[in-house]
Formats: structure tokens, C-alpha cells, sequence
């Protein structure tokens, strides 16, 4: 196993990288950063939207939260790699398909926590807001929101353990992230399957359980400075 | 963009692969199920034992399946788990549908690690009065789990278990990389022998949106009764 760690550790983490693309470990993470970084802003209108006082906004985007959320991510990401380019006009790769892919299923989802978020605030704040003539959207966006989103942020380090273990589709589509990379070297190898496999576990092991057991903390601090103030 | 080619969908080739691969993540789901709730309640109840050994060893196991991508569950299952076999065991295995073997055991690990954080809620919340009425009417610990605790919490861990068939249903369609012909490799399959893209994906949507929606409308029913 050592041999196999000193032999391929530098193509696990960085791919072909600097003479080729980016891949491996680097590239899921950056996959996974850049998917929940661009679909926080979406899940948040997404989020607005399905709480909101208009139904013509509130409907259809409950529709749509709730067809996303039926079909597998798998699906979504083969809707996105045959249809991207019909719609942009030009052939997109694997990572923009796969990018696109997570911020619409990830959009999603976080729209559940932003409304989860928004209605744990009591009510009696957004008639507080309303009664002292702030318009609805103000209201929100001065008061209801900034108490939401700190409750939110515990929430968020777990959706990008999820965005983390999400990315790992990609190899379906050869996209050349770090499941991907593992498989390269496994037929490179060709000996040792378990091996290989274990340190790829291993390896998404200890990045997720390092954010989950973040997230937890976060989760404790916060239970603890709500008390103090209560 | 071409027409949309209903009729393929209804009828010849296609719609009997589609079918078929239907069916079968039906039935990966349905064995999965049946398989993963009695471990997963296995593990909530070492997460519970009065022993320390015995609480880490279920929390290790949870951590340690659910921090790992399905995917990379799915790989190690298929390449890497058969080859620990001894020679015999594993020809009789490489004979057999190996693909289904390997699905249906990372699937039903999968599911069980999160299953069981739901059962185990539903364990606390019942009143440790009832636990203790159990030992002290003379039953061992896991008589009074198996008589009187467990009918109980997973009545109220149901609304989290569908949820969580939900997933499950959906993650069927991970074991495409490993080349079990369910739903997800039928539809590709199709997909790449007419180039009917469209239709493909629209019936793979539906059929996941159809179970999906049934199954959480199953989940509101049960919880509009308990209310």
C-alpha cells in the first residue's frame, strides 16, 4: 500500500496537472466549492421565492422544488450534459456540465434550508418589520434574513459535505475528479482493486468527517450563544 | 430539435428495456429495504448498549459509511471486495450476477448507517421510564428493546425511514457505474442506440418522479393520521 501511496500520490491529488488539466482531489474540491459558492445566491431566491406572499412566484418554483428534488442528481446531470449544448450553442465540458448539474440540484436544496431558516425566525419579527412601514422585501432583507442566515451556517458545512460526496458523479461522465483518478490508477495498477478503493474512502473519509465534525462544533457554539443571550 | 416520439416509449424494444430496468431498481430498492432495517436497527441499538466498546463500534461504522460517497462505496463492493474472497467462493460469485450482488450490498450498507441515526432518535424519544419498567420487570436488555422499546420508536421514526427510502430509491441509480441494468443503465442504453435523447430521459424522469412522489405522499398520508 505504501508503494502504491509514493508511486501515484501526486496524480491522485492534482491529476495531470500543471501539464495537463486539473484533477483529482484538487478538482473535486474546487467542483465542490464553486457549486455551493454559486448556488448559495440561487437557493436563496429559490428559497425568497417559495415563502413568498405571491403565489404566481410561489407556485411554480414549489413545483420545481418538488420535481428536482424526485429525480435522481444522476438524471439531472445527464439532462445537463445533453442539453447544455443544444442551449448555449457550443459543446460545454464535463466540468461545466458537472457544475451546472450541482448548482441547479444544489439550488434546490439549499432553497429548503433558506426557508427553514427564514420560518424558524418568530413571526412576530416580520410584524414588527411590516408594522413600522418597511415594505416586505425590505423587511426581509434587513431583518428577517440576517437572524436566518446565522442560523443557517451550520446547515451550509453539511450541504458541502453532501456537495463533496455529490462531485463523485462526475466519473460517470469521465469527468477526471478523484473517484475518476482512482480508477485510472487502479488500471494502472491492476493488482491491487481493494487498495486502491480503500484510499479512495479513506481519502473522501477524513475531508468529510473534518467538516461534519466542523459543522458540529458550529452547531454547539451557536446552541451556546443563543443560551447566553436568552 | 426532432419530434417527440411517443410511440417509442409505449411500445417495441425500447420501452421493454426501459421497463426492465424499471423493474429492477424497483426490486433493488424493495431488497435493500428489507435488508437494511434489520442492521440498521442492529446499529442504533449498539449505539445504545450500556457499553463503551459497543457505542463507538456503531458510531464508527455510521461515520465511517456515510462520510463516503455512494460511488466510492459502489467501487470497492464491485472491484476491490470480491478479490478478498478465496478462489472458490469467488469464481461461484463471478459466475453468478455479480453486478446486482455488489449493488445490493453497498446499497443496503449505505442506507442502513442512515437509517440508523433515525432509528435512534426514535429510541430517545421514548420515556427512559419505559426502558427502565422493562429491566425492572426482569427483562435483559435486549428483550426489553425487542418487546417494548423498539415497537414503539419505530412508530415514531416512520415520517424519517420514508424519507430516507426516498433516498434510497434515488441512489438506486448510482449502481449504473457498476453496470447493473436498472432504470439509469437502460436509459442510457436506449439513449445510445437511437440518439432519442429526449425521450429516454423524459420517461427515466417520470418513472423516478412517479415512485418518488408515491412514496412521499405515502410519508404525508401517515403523518396527517399520527396527527
Amino acid at each position: 500500500m505504501l508503494e502504491l501511496i509514493q508511486d501515484y500520490w501526486l496524480y491522485f491529488l492534482v491529476g495531470r496537472y500543471p501539464e495537463g488539466p486539473l484533477g483529482g482531489l484538487a478538482l473535486t474540491v474546487l467542483l465542490a466549492s464553486l457549486a455551493l459558492v454559486l448556488s448559495l445566491p440561487l437557493g436563496l431566491l429559490l428559497g425568497l421565492a417559495r415563502i413568498s406572499p405571491w403565489r404566481a412566484l410561489r407556485w411554480p418554483v414549489t413545483a420545481l422544488i418538488h420535481v428536482v428534488r424526485g429525480i435522481p442528481l444522476l438524471l439531472v446531470i445527464f439532462w445537463a450534459y445533453f442539453f447544455l449544448p443544444n442551449l448555449t450553442g457550443h459543446e460545454s465540458g464535463q466540468f461545466t456540465t458537472m457544475l451546472v448539474a450541482l448548482v441547479i440540484f444544489d439550488g434546490i436544496y439549499l432553497a429548503e434550508i433558506v426557508r427553514a431558516g427564514v420560518q424558524a425566525v418568530p413571526k412576530g419579527q416580520l410584524e414588527a418589520a411590516r408594522s413600522l412601514g418597511l415594505p416586505y422585501l425590505s423587511a426581509m432583507r434587513t431583518v428577517i434574513l440576517p437572524q436566518a442566515l446565522r442560523h443557517m451556517l451550520p446547515s451550509l458545512v453539511n450541504q458541502f459535505v453532501s456537495t463533496i460526496k455529490e462531485t463523485s458523479l462526475g466519473y460517470i461522465i469521465g469527468l477526471a475528479e478523484v473517484s475518476f483518478v482512482a480508477s485510472q490508477i487502479n488500471g494502472l495498477v491492476l493488482t491491487k482493486p481493494v487498495q486502491v478503493y480503500f484510499l479512495l474512502g479513506m481519502t473522501y473519509f477524513i475531508l468529510c468527517f473534518s467538516l461534519s465534525r466542523a459543522a458540529f462544533w458550529l452547531e454547539r457554539r451557536q446552541a451556546r450563544v443563543l443560551k447566553a443571550a436568552a | 430539435m426532432l419530434q417527440f416520439d411517443l410511440h417509442l416509449l409505449l411500445s417495441g424494444d425500447y420501452h421493454d428495456w426501459l421497463l426492465s430496468g424499471l423493474l429492477l431498481s424497483l426490486q433493488l430498492m424493495a431488497i435493500t429495504l428489507l435488508l437494511s432495517l434489520p442492521l440498521a436497527c442492529g446499529v442504533a441499538m449498539l449505539r445504545l448498549a450500556p457499553s463503551r466498546f459497543l457505542n463507538a463500534l456503531g458510531a464508527t461504522y455510521v461515520e465511517l459509511i456515510r462520510n463516503v460517497p455512494l460511488l466510492a462505496h459502489f467501487l470497492f463492493w464491485y472491484f476491490g471486495a470480491p478479490e478478498l474472497l478465496p478462489q472458490a467462493w469467488k469464481e461461484r460469485l463471478y459466475a453468478g450476477n455479480i453486478e446486482a450482488i455488489s449493488a445490493i450490498v453497498a446499497l443496503t450498507l449505505y442506507t442502513a448507517a442512515y437509517m440508523a441515526e433515525d432509528i435512534r432518535s426514535g429510541i430517545r424519544a421514548i420515556p427512559a421510564q419505559q426502558f427502565e419498567a422493562g429491566r425492572a420487570l426482569g427483562f435483559s436488555f435486549l428483550q426489553t428493546m425487542r418487546l417494548c422499546i423498539l415497537p414503539q420508536a419505530l412508530r415514531l421514526s416512520l415520517p424519517p425511514l420514508l424519507s430516507q427510502t426516498l433516498n434510497l430509491w434515488q441512489n438506486t441509480s448510482i449502481a449504473t457505474v457498476i453496470g447493473v441494468a436498472e432504470l439509469m443503465y437502460q436509459t442510457q442504453r436506449v439513449e445510445t442506440a437511437s440518439f432519442r435523447s429526449v425521450e429516454a430521459f423524459a420517461f427515466a424522469s417520470v418513472a423516478y418522479l412517479t415512485v418518488s412522489l408515491l412514496i412521499s405522499g405515502l410519508a404525508a398520508l401517515l403523518q396527517r393520521r399520527a396527527a
